[in-house]
């Protein structure tokens, strides 16, 4: 079995890499999820986004998530990997490749990775607006 | 009681309202996370802004408001997450 693979890194990610990383000739279905730093959010500008993660935790926590998907769908491997840093329009924040036999198990096995990691896993976003503002996403700000 | 330090790293919103990444919080032994959250919030009211919304971790798992704290434990205090 292709081992797991986990990276919080400030560097840029190479989305081809990780993609490969999780390839098999067992497997007909590779999904790779990219989050990509968005310009407009509830009609505000974005000019960039700053990502600070707890490593150890965010570690530990995204490795458990893989074992959940695992209870659910067959999967051959995952490779997730997240930035931090300061990171401008058009950045990849956020990487997450999962292969399987079939698309199905693939497809729905990253949706769920991608949904628990914004839930769960200690990242957190700050926003830096075009009017020179900036402010931390935050769950409560959300539910406007 | 014994009067016990216990050290709690800040992330975040959190980090920012203290100036500091790691706190030291005044405990009695024994407390448990609960008190530890009171405690916090009566020792460092500039976090005030995130009151009753701060999460505990403790030795990088999600804390059970009932768990018991010791000083050798790593305590995190930190806002919801946001990443993706």
């Amino acid at each position: 079995m292709t081992p797991d693979y986990i990276s919080i890194s400030d560097q840029p990610i190479d989305y081809t890499a990780t993609t490969e990383r999780v390839r098999s000739n067992e497997c007909g279905a590779v999904v790779l999820f990219l989050g990509t730093v968005r310009e407009m959010t509830a009609g505000r500008q974005t000019v960039a986004l700053d990502y600070e993660a707890y490593p150890e935790m965010a570690q530990k926590t995204m490795q458990q998530l893989i074992t959940e998907a695992r209870t659910q769908w067959p999967v051959h491997a995952v490779a997730i990997e997240h930035r931090v840093g300061h990171l401008p329009l058009g950045e990849i924040s956020v990487a997450i490749a999962v292969s399987s036999a079939h698309r199905k198990q693939a497809f729905e096995a990253g949706r769920f990775l991608i949904d628990r990691l914004k839930e769960i896993v200690p990242i957190w976003k700050k926003e830096n607006w075009s009017d020179g503002t900036s402010e931390w996403e935050h769950r409560e700000f959300k539910t406007n | 009681m014994t009067v016990q330090q216990i050290h709690v790293k800040l992330f975040a919103r959190a980090k920012e309202l203290v100036n500091s990444e790691l706190i030291s919080v005044t405990i009695s032994e024994g407390m448990t996370v609960e008190q530890l959250r009171l405690a916090i919030a009566e020792q460092y009211p500039e976090l005030q802004p995130l009151s009753n919304q701060l999460l505990i971790a403790i030795d990088n798992a999600y804390a059970g408001e009932s768990q018991i704290l010791n000083p050798e434990q790593e305590v995190a205090c930190f806002p919801p997450v946001s990443g993706g």
